[in-house]
Order: structure tokens, then sequence, then C-alpha cells
């Protein structure tokens, strides 16, 4: 028999429906998961047992009434730690907001709420976001359920362990420069960052606010499509929300690939790339042109400077969306004479070193004298990128490229070389400069047993093509393995 | 081109009280970043505008109508420090 | 010695009266108790965005649209990034390269002389809170801990910059006076600067009358009145010429005025380097003013105090009474009125500005509280015109009318002011006078007519004062030739 934990979405509200389960046996389930799990992975900053066991019973209730919310009532959810949410410990990860509760609701939060999903707890998270390990939590790394010695990527790397180690269904997380997808790349699940604006930051603590975007963890594309379609959608109270209405999502899952023109971007491959990476994703680029797709080369020529634009641009948003963390109104004081001193005390002791070293930099490349060289010139290389996007797009429908240049590294491996740390967002980081959407499929394990994530990218709001490339990839792929710590010791042997 | 940084002052800008120590490091760390990012200053971009925002987007307004406020002490009580309905901070410099 | 020449640019900052708040939905409310109007948005809880008020953007168009700017077609807000408690995000949303209006004007008179003041920039930005020094004994020097009230942080504040181009401390005052006006007349702020609604700051520099480049200015703050706007700028004029006279040099740096010791002092700089990092605001998108919009707000403005005044000035009546007239904005409604009745608009101008406001002046009252209306006023301006009013009785029926005793004509003849007019009623009177007094007649008809005077005066008294003057001297030289 199967342990609830392991349902996808989709099969856990068959069931629901039909009475085979209810939501507090499967938030029991993935409790006792985490049980299990946590003290090896600390995927969980704060998991809140009782507040979860409430809310799937009220989802029982209702179901029990027939008062139905959608696919995600009674699903235990898991939130990344740097969403609002009233009454619960938000930290962001960093100490300087150690005890900080909040009085108010991220959107994301309302909207998965008013749907009756069970909100499990809040996941961990490389401080403020910034990182591809989760190494740079204030209160510890999170690991990789593949192999606990090695990092679950980041900066969300809580939210994806917790999903592929099944203590949570789904999970929210954000992706500023790859935060989302690296790590779903590095678990083996399907991680999506949809376009820019699709999804409120409302609540959304934030890194760097013209890259930042909220979206979701799932072990397939059908359920991710599920949970993005429950937080997708305009809100007042993000002036950057797009105000169309929410584009189709999931309504292509079904069609292939027939036809869709695929374009693998050059500059995604060879130096710097595993071997396995680029050869699992070669691969699964011939069965995707052996499944109706007219796959070809394309060229993305600014996309080695995106990267260093990306390293200008974030930390320059981040230095002043970041100022407000000062001792005044909320978080960690560290006391001084004057509130000047007391300011400069607190974020220096508040902050952690990833952290200062982004402020920092930020702080430099907008201060007079710097900003035209710098900040800048990096906005114009976000034009420069948007400019390669929007040719490519004239010559195919969807972009591939590997997720993430390699498959999970080791806890320790990348902390002391910043810029090697940051060589990990190369594939992903265009799509937020370009406000695109983008998502990782897992296509399958390297020799040492370590998944590897395929990254689909497509032009704005057409989220629909890249869930219809998605879901075929996923077909091919057919991965349908799980972390070891997933299976094992959770059941006897 | 080599970059100069004056990092105390940036810290100062930064309001982040770091020492002689740290400041040297972060100092040559930020080094390493910027000669990086050299290679985009580089970049020839004569005539390229500057995309500050991914949305081609414009005139996102809220209408003129008032929304419930928050609890005073439910906010300060989350505060570092609080004296009766106000927040306590240290002597503030530049003011008499 | 040299002949020295002040070169003042003043900054204002005036707090609109939207409901809401500019990026958030507290209500905006002076009279809250501290901390009641405070959300996660004004307060910078993590997580919060900013969403812009589109009153506040209406109000900023109508004031630039007031001044003649330009009102920019895209314009964008940024980041100003400086760290003070008072201020959440520790950055305030404002606008910098490309403000939301710009290239505008004020004419402002001082003294019946014009002059045209540019407006190079009004821009959109949001208030700060407010700090209280000390606790227990409220505002102390050097007070160890301060308290922080953020019910103002986040009301929608309009930064309008003038242009160099003000010359006097009386022509700083009349600047912000028209200022004043201009604004109060759209009705989006009461700019009251004893309650801070509007505040101005002074930029201030002195240089020998003839000479081109500018000297080092001086930035003046914390004037609460006209008269300490005055006051501080004249204050501050002759300290940079007496600096510099005595061998000194001004330094470039804001200075505080005192209104009890009349004097200006240096103040330290919130943000030493002053590099204040500005960027486009990314949790906003730009503002976008098309010709439908802008059409719109130049139609809703109403006629601006300047216009009046010129259209007043047009009408007859003299510059100084026309800005007595529009000041007063009751007494520019009743005139108006009066006028579109037919009545002698410069009587009226004269009356209203003169004896009206002598007379609300002495009881201490408004015009809205007399019985003076429109009608009254023409029909004072006709019996006067008609002859059956002297100018002075005109002034006495005036007050009687104020007091409500009734329309002008039943006044006039209920104290029996009608004035005599009619040659037959009088020619018995001046007879009567010629024969009561013959060597003055001979004199006369001697040619000396200098008693004529005298004579005007026996005919008047006779008539108790109602007579016509000139018509009785008239009489008496046609009956003193007929002998
Ligand atoms: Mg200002
Ligand atoms: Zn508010």
């Amino acid at each position: 028999m199967s342990d609830l934990a392991d349902l996808t979405i989709a099969e856990a509200g068959k069931q629901l429906r039909n009475g085979a389960i209810t939501s507090l046996d499967l938030t029991n389930a993935t409790l006792a998961r985490a049980a299990i799990t946590e003290s090896h992975l600390h995927a969980y900053l704060t998991l809140n047992q009782d507040a979860a066991r409430n809310d799937a019973r009220a989802a029982d209730k209702a179901l029990a009434a027939g008062d139905d919310h959608g696919p995600l009532q009674g699903i235990p959810i898991a939130l990344k730690d740097n969403m609002s949410t009233r009454g619960t410990e938000t930290t962001a990860g960093s100490k300087i907001l150690a005890g900080y509760v909040p009085p108010y609701d991220a959107t994301v939060v309302e909207r998965l709420r008013a749907r009756q999903a069970v909100v499990l707890g809040k996941t961990n998270l490389d401080e403020y976001a910034m990182g591809s390990s989760t190494e740079n939590s204030a209160y510890g790394p999170s690991r990789n359920p593949w192999d606990i010695d090695r990092v679950p990527g980041g900066s969300s790397g809580g939210s994806a362990a917790a999903v592929a180690v099944g203590s949570a269904l789904g999970a929210l997380g954000s992706d500023t420069g790859g935060s989302i997808r690296q790590p779903a790349s590095l678990t083996g699940i399907v991680g999506v960052k949809p376009t820019y604006g699709l999804v409120s930051r409302y609540g959304l603590i934030a890194f760097a606010s013209s890259l930042d975007q909220i979206g979701p963890f799932a072990r397939t594309v059908d359920d991710a499509a599920t949970l993005l379609e429950a937080i997708a959608g305009f809100d007042i109270r993000d002036a950057t929300s797009y105000r169309g209405d929410a584009p189709d999502i999931s309504g292509l899952l079904d069609v292939g690939v027939v036809g869709m023109r695929v374009g693998v971007v050059k500059e995604l491959s060879g130096e710097g790339f595993d071997p396995q990476v680029a050869d699992a994703c070669s691969s699964m680029y011939d069965l995707l042109a052996d499944a109706g797709a007219v796959v070809s080369e394309v060229s993305l020529p600014s996309t080695e400077y995106a990267l260093s634009a990306y390293y200008l641009i974030a930390p320059a948003e981040a230095s002043a969306n970041l100022a407000r963390f000062d001792g005044v109104r909320y978080g960690l004081r560290v006391d001084g004479d004057t509130t000047e001193e007391m300011m400069a005390n607190t974020r220096a002791e508040g902050f952690g070193p990833e952290v200062t070293r982004r402020i920092l930099l930020g702080t430099y490349a907008l201060s007079a004298g710097y900003y035209e060289a710098f900040y800048g010139q990096a906005q114009k290389v976000r034009t420069l990128v948007r400019n390669d996007f929007a040719a490519a797009y004239e010559l195919v429908d969807v972009l591939v490229s590997p997720t993430s240049p390699t498959t999970a590294f080791p806890i320790g491996e990348r902390t002391a070389d910043p810029l090697s740390m940051y060589y990990a967002d190369v594939c992903t980081i265009a799509s937020n400069l370009a406000g695109d959407p983008s998502g990782s499929i897992p296509i399958g394990l390297d020799d040492g047993g370590l998944p590897i994530g395929f990254q689909v990218m497509a032009p704005a709001l057409h989220e629909a093509q890249l869930f219809r490339l998605a879901a075929e990839v996923e077909r091919l792929a057919s991965f349908n393995r799980r972390p070891s710590l997933a299976t094992s010791e959770v059941r006897p042997a | 081109m080599p970059v100069e940084i004056d990092i105390a002052k940036v810290a100062q800008l930064a309001r982040l009280a770091l020492s002689e120590d740290e400041l040297r490091e972060y100092g040559a760390q930020l080094q390493d970043i910027l000669e990086h990012a050299e290679r985009v200053s580089a970049l020839p971009t004569e005539g390229v505008s500057p995309t500050s925002h991914p949305l081609p987007m414009t005139n996102a307004f809220r209408p003129d109508e008032v929304r419930p406020s928050l609890n005073r002490d439910e906010v300060l009580a989350q505060a570092p420090a609080a004296e009766g309905k106000y927040f306590r901070v240290p002597r503030i410099l530049g003011e008499s | 010695m040299t002949d020295w020449e002040a070169v003042i640019g003043i900054e204002t900052h005036v707090e609109l009266q939207t409901r809401s708040k500019m990026f958030c939905g507290c209500e905006v409310n002076f009279g809250a108790e501290p901390n009641t109007m405070i959300c996660p948005v004004c307060l910078a809880l993590p997580g919060a965005l900013p969403v812009p008020n589109e009153e506040a953007i209406e109000g900023i168009l109508r004031i630039g649209a007031a001044f003649d700017c330009d009102l920019v077609e895209d314009s964008f807000f940024h980041r100003k990034n400086y760290f003070y408690p008072d201020l959440p995000k520790n950055y305030q949303i404002s606008q910098y390269d490309v403000p939301i209006c710009v290239d505008g004007h004020l004419d402002v008179d001082v003294d019946g002389e014009e002059d045209r003041i540019g407006i190079t920039r009004v821009h959109m930005e949001e208030d700060t809170g407010k700090s209280v020094h000390g606790s227990e004994t409220g505002r102390i020097h050097g007070a160890d801990h301060s308290l922080l009230d953020f019910n103002r942080a986040g009301v929608p504040l309009v930064e309008i910059v003038s242009e160099p181009d003000i010359r006097s401390a009386e022509q700083a005052r009349a600047y912000a006076a028209e200022l004043q006006r201009v604004v109060r007349s759209l009705g989006v702020s009461d700019v009251r600067l004893e309650e801070g609604s509007v505040r101005f700051d002074a930029n201030i520099s002195v240089r020998p009358v003839g000479q081109e480049e500018l000297g080092t200015r001086a930035e003046v703050k914390n004037m609460n009145s006209l008269r300490s706007l005055q006051r501080a700028v004249a204050y501050e004029i002759q300290r940079q010429i007496a600096l510099i006279e005595s061998g000194g040099t001004v330094v470039l740096e804001t200075r505080h005025w005192d209104e009890g010791a009349g004097s200006t002092s240096g103040m330290r700089s919130k943000e030493e380097s002053e590099d204040y990092r500005y960027f486009q605001e990314p949790d906003l998108v730009p503002l976008h003013v098309d010709d439908a919009w802008r059409e719109r707000v130049f139609a809703s403005l109403p006629e601006l105090p300047a216009i009046r005044r010129r259209r007043f000035v047009a009408a007859g009546v003299d510059r100084q009474t026309a800005s007595v007239l529009v000041e007063a904005g009751d007494l520019a409604d009743l005139f108006d009125q009066a006028g579109e009745l037919g009545a002698d608009v410069k009587a009226v101008a004269n009356w209203l500005t003169g004896d009206v406001v002598a007379y609300l002046r002495r009881n201490e009252t408004t015009l809205a509280d007399t019985h003076l209306a429109p009608a009254h006023l023409r029909e004072l301006g006709e019996m006067v015109s008609a002859g059956d009013l002297s100018s002075t009785a005109a002034k006495d029926v005036l007050g009687r009318v104020l007091d409500g005793e009734g329309t002008p004509g039943a006044v006039a003849a209920a104290h029996d002011l009608i004035q005599i007019s009619d040659e037959g009623a009088l020619e018995s009177e001046v007879s009567q006078v010629l024969a009561d007094n013959p060597d003055v007649l001979d004199r006369l008809r001697e040619g000396d007519m200098k008693p004529i005077g005298f004579l005007v005066g026996q005919v008047m008294k006779a008539t108790r004062g109602k007579a016509d003057p000139k018509l009785v001297s008239d009489l008496i030289r046609q009956m003193a030739q007929e002998g």
C-alpha cells in the first residue's frame, strides 16, 4: 500500500471526493513524513501541526457538506518563509526578522486559504532568497533528499525538498534568478516561474522587485498547473500585477507537441556544463523531435552578459528593498547611542554575509558616479536580453535548455566563492530579466543518482505553451523515481 | 579597468556598522564581482533604451478609498521598543 | 561699497487632502490618535507594496495646470534613498529626472508691481512620519530618545520648485501667498502653514548687482507663517551680505529659522553624503497622461486669482482694489453679481473695498452676515449718478443697508437724504439768500466772485445739506447777472 504522503494533488483530490480518504488522513500522513525526514532535511522553519489539522478538519467538513472549493481543498501545502502569514512567524531566513509575526496575509496565502488548502508551515530559504543552495539561511541549511550531504538548490530549497520527500504535496516558492527552477531541478520535481505580474507579489518579502515572482512546486506538471491556476490573477494591491484576464494555463496539457517549434538555446551548453546533464537534455531534444516537435538550435547572444547584468540589477533593487530592516518598527534591534548607530549596528548584526555583500554591491552600483557604468548599463543589457528573446520567438514557440549546469553539489563546496555560486543561475536568469515564464521538469538521474532538470521557456503570458511542452517532456521522460529518504525509512522494511 | 571602491563610504550609505576586517574582505569580494561586471559596462549600447520593468504597463492606480488601518497595540507589540502610543528610538542626530 | 542683489528660489511642499494616503488605504486624518492611521504599506512591513492614489494624481495635475505647466506625457516614480527614522521604507517614493509637471509660472504682485516667477517642476511624492523628542516633558533639546508617530507617513505630498527668479523678501512672501491662493482655489489642499499642510523652504544667495553667476546658496527651513518667511529671507540676505563684506564666505548648507530669535542657524544635514541613489521605483509602473486627460484637467480649472484680478482691472477697477477684492473671495463674488445686474463697477469696487471692508472690521462680522445684496449696490450707484444722493450721503446709506435697515431707496427716504436737484425747488431758497445779503450781491455784480462760496454755504445750510451744491452756484451766478 502506498503512503498518502506520496499522492499527487490530482489523485488526492479524487480520493478526497470519493470518500476514500479525508484531508485529516492526508495531512497526518504528510506530517508523519515530516516527522521522519525533517531531522535529515531541515526543509521547514515552522511547522504548524495543530493549525494544519484544523485546516484539514474544516476542509473535510466542507467537503462532507458538498461545499467544493476546487482542486486544492484539503491539500497540504508548504509556503516559502518569505511570504507574509498572519499570526505565523515570517523570517525570510534572516536573523533580523527572528520572532516577527506579521499582522497580514500575502495575497497568495489569502488565495490558498480561500480554496481551503491546508497550510502546513513555512519552508527554509537562503536569507532574503539570496542564494542557490539554501546554505545562506540564518537558521542552518536544508539538505537534498536524494543525498543529504548535498544542497537542495536555492533559494527555495526548503519548499523543493519538502515536495520531493513528501512532507508537502505541493509548495510555493519565489524565483528572482532561478530560485524555483534550480532547486526543482536539483530535487527532481517540477517548478515553474510564471510570467512577471501573473501572480501578485503583495506580501512576498521583496528581494528584487522587478524580477521576483511567486510560483509552484509539485511532483507533476498537472499539479503545478493546478497550483498556479489557484494563485494567478490580478490583485489591486500590486501595481505591477497583470491587469488582463489570467491567461490559459492547463488548457493544452494533453495536446502533445506535433508541429510545435522548439528552440534549443545554443549558448546554454558546452563549457561549464556537466556532460551528463548535457547528454540527458540532448536525448530529450531527440525524443521531442520524435514526438513531432520541430526542434532547432536558436541563439540568445546576450546570454553571456545576462548573469553580470543580473548581479548588478538584483542587488541594486535589494539594497533599497532591505533598507526597511532598521530596528525601528519590528524585528531585531542592536542598541546604539543614536538612532543612526542603532540602525547600523542592527543591520550589521542582523544580515548574513551574502545579504551584506549584495547590499554593499547594490549600494555601490547605484551611487553617484557609478550609476551609469553599472546599474544604467545593466538595464540596457536587460533590453538586449529581451530583444534576443523577441527575435527567438519569431522563429520558435518555446525555448529549452538544461535548468542547471550541474546536478546537486556538496554542501559547503561553493560557499567560499560567490562567483561560482552565482554561476548556478546561468540558465535561469534570462527569463527573469525578460519577465517570461519558465519551468523545470525532471528528466532523469545522473550516475550518482542525482536528478537532472530540463528547462522550458515561453513568451510572456504563454503559460499554456510552456505547460503543453512540459507535459510532453514529463510523458517522454516518464521519470517516476523518488528520493530514498521518501521511501526506505518511511515504511518498515 | 580596475574598479576603485570606497567600501567604508558604501557601508556608511547602507547603514552597516562593519569592522575593518569585514570592510577589507567585502571590499575584495566586490572587486571580483565588479571586475566580472566590467564586461557589461564594456558592452556597446548606444541607442539602447534601458528596461527597468518587464511589463509594458502604465497608470496602475487605486481609487481614493479608505481601508481599515492596523490595530496599534498589535503593531507596537512587534516593535523593539515602544512607549505609550509611540515607537521609541534613541536620540536622532540632525535634529534639535 | 557694492550694491547686492538677492537671488531666491522657493521649494514648496503641499499636502493633498485626499481621503486616503498616497500609496495605501489609510485615512488622511491629521487629528487622529498617534499611530492609528497605519497599515503594512505606510509602515513598510515586509512584503507590502505601494499603489498610487488616482485622486492624488488628479490633484497634482490640477496644480500643475494652474501654474500653466506642461503636463508630461510619460513620467516616472523614483526611489530617493536615505535612512531616517521617520521614513519607514528608508527611501521616499518621489519623482526625479522626469516629473509629471514642468515649465510653469506664477505671476506675483508686489504693490502693483507684477513679476512672473518661473516654476521649474511640480512632482508627486509622499510625506514622512513625525518624531517627538523626549517623552514626559515633550520637546527637549538634546533629548535622550525620540518617539515616532507614522500617521502622516505616506500622505500625498506635492513639491513645487520655483526658478531662482525671486529678488526680495517681499516678493518671496508675495509668491508664497499667491501660491496658497491658487492651490486653495483648486480645492485640493487647505495649504495651512500653521498646520504644516504647506511648507516653504527658501534657497537664498546674494551677488553683486550686475554679476552673472550665482553666489553660494543656503537653504532656509522652518518658517511657519508668511511673515516668518519674509523675515527669514530678509535676515538671511542681510546675514550673507554682512558675512561677505566682512571677508567671509557663504557655505552651501541647510539653515534653520528660529522665529523667537529672529535668526537662522546651520543644521547638520540628514544624509552626510547626500547621495540619494535615485533609481526608478520597480514596484510602480510609469504615469501616462494623454491629450484627453490633459484637456480634462485644464477644462476643470476654476477661474484663477490672477485671471480674476486681470478681469476686474479690465473692467475699470484699479490693481490695488482688484487685489483686495480677489484676496477676499466673497467680496469678489458680490462684485461679480452686482456687475451682472449692470451696477457701476468702479463705484461698487470702491464701496466694497473701502466702506464695506471697514464696516466688517468695525463690527467684527462677515459679508455673509450682513444684509448687503447685489441689487442694493446697483440701486445705490444709480441714485448717485442720478444726483439723488451725494457721495457722502451714499456712504451713510450703505452703512444703514449693511445694518439691514432696508433698500438704499427706502433708507434714503426714511432719513430724508435725497438730494434736491430740481431748479424750481431751489430758486426761492437762492433768491431769499441773495435778498438777505445785498452787499455780497453787489460785490458779485462788480465781478468779484470770491464770496460765491459763502452764498452757496448759506443755501446748503437753508436746505440742510440736501441741495446739489453745483446747481446752487450756477443759480447764484445766473440770478446775480439778471439782477
Ligand atoms: Mg521633496
Ligand atoms: Zn497605510
